[in-house]
Parts: C-alpha cells; sequence; structure tokens
C-alpha cells in the first residue's frame, strides 16, 4: 500500500499533529478517535470517506502520468474543471439518449475536454471561464450561478445512499488499474517513462521526444477531466461554481504521497478522503476546529511529498 | 582522497576551495584573507603545483582544477593521498605534469596510492602495484618486475589478445557514404564542414582526431540526431537524410554512444527495460500497443549469458552495475538488432582490461559477420589494435584516409594536431 518510509512520514505527521491538539488545548486521544469512527467507524463513514476521495484519485493518477514523462502538468484544477463543464454540457443537450449510450458519452465529451485544455495550456483561465458559462450562457433559472440539471440518462448511480458514494469509485477503481498497466506494459507508457528518465537516450533509441511530452499531456489532461466529469456525474447532476475545493491541486501532493504510482495513489486519496469526512465528525463531535486538518495534510505533505518533490525536480535538471 | 569526479565549488576561488571547512580566521569571526592566501601559495611553491589561487574554479581546465584538489588534501596535512582515476579526465600534457607532481609528492616524502585501470600508467608512475579482483587483491608486484602483459593476465586470469587478424579488402559498395556534410554544434557554430567518408562492409574504419574536432556531431549526424546543414547521407546506396532515428534503426544502423550515462542507457530501468529500448515497437510486440514480457525476459536470459553480463537478474536497475556490464548492455542491445553499420564512438572509454578486450572482440566479430564498423576513438592505440583503414578528422573534415599498414601513429598523430596538410 504504502513503502514503509512513506509509512514512517505519514505517523510522524501525525505525532507532531497530536502535539498540535496538545498545545491548543484539546484531547489529541479524543480528536483522533472521533475522527477515525467518523471515517471508517460505520458504512455511511466509509461512504463518504470514498465519496471524498474519489475526485483526488483521478487528479493525482492525472499528474503522475505527466511527471512520468517529465512534464510537470501544474494545470490539473482547470483540467478538472473542463471536463466538469464538458460533461454537464453532453449531459444536459445530448438529452433522449438511453443511459447506455449517454453515460459512455457524457464521460467522453468530459475526457476530451481535459485533454484539449490540457494542449492548449490554458489551465489558469479554466476557473473564470467555467463560471461566465454558468453565470451567463447555461446559467439555471434562480440565484444560484449554476447550471440546469444533467438529464438522468447521463447520471452515474449513487451505490450507497444516504451516502453520495457513486458508481464515480467504481471507474476511479478502473483508471487505477488502467493506468498501472498502461504505465508497466505498453509501449507507449514504456516510452513515456523513458522519456522522463533519460531524453537523450530516448531520442537516441529512436523515440520522439515531442511526440511522447504530447501523449502525456493529453493522456494527464484526459484523467483529469474524467474526475471531473465523474464528479458531475456521480455527485452534483450539475456544474455550481466553486464545486471544486482545489480537488486538481490536491491531486499533486496525494501523487507524491502515495509514492508516484498509481495504485498508491489510490490509498493515499483514501487517507485525504478519510481525513477530510472523519474531521468534519470529529469537529462536531468534540469541537476542535476543523483546520488541525488542514494542518494534518500539510505535515502529511511535508513529511512524505517534499523529499520526493525535490528528488525528481533535481533527477529533472540533470 | 581526490575523487574521480571532483568535488570542489565552481563559483568560488581557488584559495576558497582549499580552506573550505578549515577556515583560518580573526577572532572566530572573519575571514583570514592574508593567511588563506599565504599558506595556500606555500602549498603551491613547496609540491610545485602551478596554480593560478584567485581564479574561480569554473574557469579553470580539469588538469588545474585536479591540482585544486590536490592542494586541498595536502592543506589538511594529509600524508597518504589517494588518487582515484586521476588520469581519466586529463590529456597526455596534463597526464605529465599530474606525474611530475606526484614524483614531487614521493620525494617530500608522502605515500601516494594511484588507482588506475590504464597499465601503462601505472607502470610509468608506481613503485609497487597491487591487482585487485572482484573485491579481492590478486597480488602485489614491484613495478620494475613486472609487465603489461603480467599485470593484465593477473587483471582478467588469462592471457589477453590486443591483437586481432585485419583484413583488407573492401566490398563493392560501400554501406555507409557521408557528402559534403555540414552541420552545427550545440553552440550554433559549424562543426562538421564539408565531411567525406565511405564505409565499406567487412571493414573497420577508424575516425581519429583530437576531442572536440566534430566527433560528437558526426555521430549525431549519422544517427539523425542532429540536423544537417547540407549534404547527404546515404546507406547501401539509398539516401536517408532527414529520416528519423528510428527508421536508421531499422533500417541497419547501430550506435554504441561515447556517454554512456547520457545516450545510451536509463540509469533508472532495468538491465531488462535497458535491452529492449530501441526495439520495443518492433521485436518486443506482438500486438503493437502492449510489451511481450515473455518475450523480453527471455531475450534478456539469453543475452545475460551470451554477454556475460555480470548482474543479479535482469530486473536489476542498470545504475547499479559496474561500467563495463553497463557496456556489456548496451553493446548486446545493438549488435543484437543484426546491424549493417555500427557506429561505436569511444566504445572502451572506463572500461577495465577484460570488457575493453570483450567489446574490441565483439566489433571484430561484426565485421567478420560482414557489418561495417565506424570506431571513433581518442586513443590512437585502440585505432590500431582494430582498424582496417584509417580516416583522421580534423576541424570538421576528413583530412586523410589511410590503409594501417602504409601509416604509422607518428603520421596520424601530425594530420590530428593539422600537420601536414598542403
Amino acid at each position: 500500500m504504502f513503502s514503509a518510509e512513506t509509512a514512517v512520514a505519514i505517523l510522524i505527521a501525525f505525532i507532531v499533529g497530536a502535539a498540535v491538539l496538545a498545545i491548543t488545548g484539546y484531547s489529541p486521544l479524543d480528536a483522533y478517535v472521533s475522527m477515525a469512527s467518523g471515517a471508517f467507524g460505520s458504512s455511511y463513514g466509509v461512504g463518504q470517506t470514498l465519496t471524498q476521495a474519489t475526485p483526488i484519485v483521478f487528479t493525482s493518477i492525472a499528474f503522475l502520468i505527466g511527471l512520468k514523462a517529465g512534464l510537470f502538468n501544474i494545470g490539473i484544477e482547470g483540467q478538472f474543471l473542463m471536463g466538469a463543464m464538458g460533461a454537464t454540457l453532453a449531459g444536459i443537450y445530448l438529452d433522449g439518449l438511453p443511459w447506455v449510450i449517454h453515460v459512455p458519452m457524457t464521460i467522453m465529451v468530459g475526457m476530451i475536454a481535459g485533454a484539449f485544455w490540457a494542449l492548449i495550456l490554458l489551465s489558469y483561465v479554466a476557473t473564470h471561464f467555467t463560471s461566465y458559462l454558468v453565470n451567463y450562457p447555461f446559467k439555471a433559472p434562480g440565484w444560484v450561478a449554476q447550471s440546469v440539471k444533467i438529464s438522468g440518462s447521463a447520471e452515474l448511480p449513487r451505490i450507497l445512499p444516504p451516502t453520495q458514494l457513486s458508481a464515480a469509485i467504481f471507474v476511479a477503481v478502473m483508471i487505477t488499474a488502467a493506468s498501472t498497466y498502461f504505465l508497466q506494459k505498453t509501449i507507449i507508457g514504456y516510452e513515456l517513462r523513458a522519456t522522463g528518465l533519460n531524453p537523450s537516450a530516448a531520442e537516441n533509441a529512436g523515440i520522439s521526444i515531442d511526440r511522447s511530452i504530447l501523449v502525456s499531456m493529453a493522456l494527464s489532461g484526459a484523467v483529469a477531466g474524467l474526475g471531473g466529469a465523474c464528479e458531475i456525474m456521480g455527485i452534483h447532476r450539475r456544474f455550481i461554481q466553486g464545486f471544486s475545493p482545489g480537488y486538481g491541486w490536491d491531486g499533486l501532493a496525494v501523487a507524491l504521497v502515495g509514492g508516484l504510482n498509481p495504485v498508491g495513489s489510490f490509498f493515499a486519496s483514501v487517507l485525504f478522503g478519510a481525513l477530510r469526512n472523519g474531521g468534519m465528525i470529529m469537529t462536531r463531535a468534540t469541537g476542535v476546529p476543523l483546520d488541525i486538518v488542514n494542518i494534518l495534510q500539510a505535515l502529511v505533505i511535508m513529511f512524505v511529498a517534499a523529499p520526493k518533490l525535490i528528488r525528481a525536480l533535481l533527477r529533472r535538471e540533470q | 582522497m581526490v575523487h574521480q569526479h571532483f568535488m570542489l565549488v565552481p563559483s568560488l576561488t581557488v584559495v576558497e576551495n582549499v580552506i573550505l571547512g578549515m577556515e583560518p580566521t580573526v577572532n572566530g569571526v572573519l575571514l583570514n584573507t592574508e593567511r588563506m592566501l599565504r599558506d595556500v601559495a606555500d602549498s603551491c611553491k613547496r609540491y610545485k603545483l602551478d596554480v593560478d589561487i584567485e581564479a574561480p574554479i569554473y574557469q579553470l581546465s580539469v588538469g588545474v582544477q585536479q591540482r585544486v584538489e590536490i592542494l586541498k588534501a595536502l592543506y589538511r596535512g594529509a600524508d597518504v593521498l589517494i588518487l582515484d582515476e586521476p588520469t581519466s579526465v586529463l590529456t597526455p600534457g596534463e597526464t605529465e605534469e599530474l606525474f611530475n607532481a606526484v614524483r614531487e609528492l614521493k620525494a617530500d616524502g608522502k605515500t601516494v596510492i594511484f588507482i588506475s585501470h590504464k597499465l601503462r600508467e601505472v607502470l610509468a608512475i608506481c613503485d609497487r602495484i597491487t591487482v585487485l579482483k572482484r573485491g579481492k587483491v590478486v597480488g602485489t608486484v614491484l613495478a620494475w618486475e613486472t609487465s603489461e602483459g603480467q599485470l593484465a593476465e593477473m587483471m582478467v586470469g588469462r592471457e589477453i589478445v590486443y591483437e586481432f587478424t585485419k583484413k583488407a579488402e573492401c566490398g563493392l559498395e560501400p554501406v555507409l557514404t557521408l557528402e559534403s556534410l555540414e552541420c552545427l554544434s550545440d553552440r550554433g557554430i559549424p562543426a562538421i564542414r564539408g565531411l567525406n567518408l565511405d564505409l565499406c562492409g567487412s571493414e573497420i574504419l577508424g575516425v581519429a582526431g583530437v576531442e572536440g574536432n566534430g566527433q560528437t556531431e558526426l555521430v549525431e549526424a549519422v544517427m539523425g540526431l542532429r540536423d544537417l546543414t547540407g549534404g547527404t547521407v546515404k546507406l547501401d546506396g539509398q539516401d536517408i537524410t532527414g529520416t528519423p532515428p528510428r527508421a536508421r534503426i531499422q533500417m541497419g544502423v547501430s550506435h554504441i554512444p561515447e556517454d554512456r550515462y547520457k545516450r545510451a542507457i536509463v540509469p533508472d530501468f532495468s538491465v531488462l527495460q535497458n535491452l529492449i529500448l530501441g526495439s520495443q515497437r518492433d521485436r518486443f510486440t506482438r500486438n503493437g500497443v502492449s510489451i511481450d514480457f515473455a518475450e523480453a525476459s527471455q531475450f534478456s536470459t539469453n543475452m545475460i549469458n551470451d554477454y556475460q553480463i555480470a548482474t543479479p537478474g535482469p530486473e536489476t536497475l542498470i545504475r547499479y552495475l559496474s561500467g563495463g556490464n553497463q557496456q556489456r548492455v548496451v553493446v548486446a542491445r545493438e549488435f543484437s538488432r543484426d546491424p549493417k553499420v555500427v557506429i561505436a564512438a569511444q566504445p572502451t572509454r572506463g572500461l577495465d582490461v577484460g570488457a575493453t578486450e570483450y567489446v574490441r572482440r565483439k566489433l571484430v566479430e561484426m565485421r567478420d559477420g560482414g557489418a561495417g564498423v565506424l570506431l571513433i576513438s581518442a586513443d590512437l592505440d585502440e585505432i590500431w589494435a582494430l582498424s582496417d583503414r584509417v580516416a583522421v578528422i580534423y576541424e570538421g573534415r576528413i583530412v586523410a584516409v589511410k590503409d594501417v599498414d602504409e601509416t604509422d601513429q607518428q603520421e596520424i598523430g601530425l594530420l590530428m594536431a593539422g600537420g601536414g596538410i598542403g
């Protein structure tokens, strides 16, 4: 699941977090117990934890696919939003299709939107662009900046009511398996990694560096777009301005916590999902402010990811 | 200890580098600049090490940087100096200067441990020679009682053959033709300026030259890694100018790059992954999508056996192998494609005696199998040991092509230095 190094780093993060709790006058034990039982203690808790984890699975895998080819894709957030917007529009306007066609079509449009956005490198604009779309041309009647609902045939079903967990989690599992296979077993995955690890040798072996980078960028964007699409189709069923609290940015850190491989990213996403979901329960039960969750996340990233990030960047420099 | 790769701070001056870690101070706060300068200058004079001590390191040649490393060790009061492969980065002239410095140190009562795989140098500078093999001492001999032959035998465990049979005849049609080749260096100045060369099948054509006369650019132009500004490249009479590297590899051009770590291997890939590099779309796939790991695994096992690659297994990262074994992986990969043309750039640089002999023998085997071998080497002995013909490259042009039997190293050496041209 995690390497020993990572497991120790996570442990240290929680110990330091306990110190912060103790200093501020809360009981670390009470806080952690209520957080853990909130995140994993009931089927409701598990469902909500996985719901929180799902989008980060996509964004973290999207980030690592880029990094494998030596590419630092910092535009994941934008590609995620564009995927969500593409899926929303496909979900609304491709009306009248049976769901067996409508769901895959909607997913495809989301992926293409993400990939396209990755290639034109306009990530920062995406937040404003999608906001514009739901405030003006595609705004639903009413006060909220959101689109109308997508049609029922484009929805991913909820699988554990009353939680928000949807079939998107299955798509996340599939993308984890597929990207593992892609990186380890396919020719293009092999060529991407060769390009990322030593572009000169890859070039010498007849691999086109430009093509490798283009492909990894497009795939990275497609996976981010898929994540956005699934979030709309499974959870919100419409595009609501500001629905992403920064899943794209979380993906960057989570990929590093997960040791830059898809399976590790999946479990690191669950950890972050559990922190978020368990944190909310903890706040309600013990009165510990929710900020401790941000502190814990920051500590995990600091202890696990920072050394890896620095190493990855140094290797790219060489 | 003087490392093979220097441990200097490029932006600091010689003096600052030498005193680093043992800075003389005033009141424990300020640097005692005067004493720094005086002490280091004294050391230079005493050991006859000629260094501009106030110059920043990055401005100095490799030979001078090495002297700074020695100064550093001496400044710390070292009585035993360990020099790890000190000549691998030096020109012949710089090597001679280093040897003089070492003799000076010896006369001053210092002990020098000189680690090298160059037999001639060991014999020239050392008093006693210890041979190590796989972490064990094979034996210690006195320099004036031994010979290159005996040392090589101790290192490999059997007699070493450096003499190979030569082939004088050439095929009717050249396999590789370079006509009026022109291209630029990385810095954008002309590196190859109207170069003409024919390589025949079943021959080894040595390209001799002082480094930096266009050898790197020549190889990259032939492999399609560098754009031409003029001229044509023909393979078997067919114009391949402008075709991408992959097409050339498929048409039968193999390449042993001069810079193994940069061009030849992916250090963080396994031995297996490095062995299939370049053939992942051809031999090692059945459906054009995924890699056929069964085939790759079988192939790796065969190559590890055939080329005697010392590795714990095919899944070991290649960065953990010795340089000689890394080079065996490269040679195995390139030769298994059954090439028509082999471009071998400095193929034995940095290798021990055993690996050197092995790579050379394989090059001769490729020639005997009908391939044309272009051997680019800075080592005239290597060119003489292997080549049927020798071409001299000088300032981006081939200035002479001779049969090895009809010339000698003096003449070629003169041509390499730009002498003897009309």
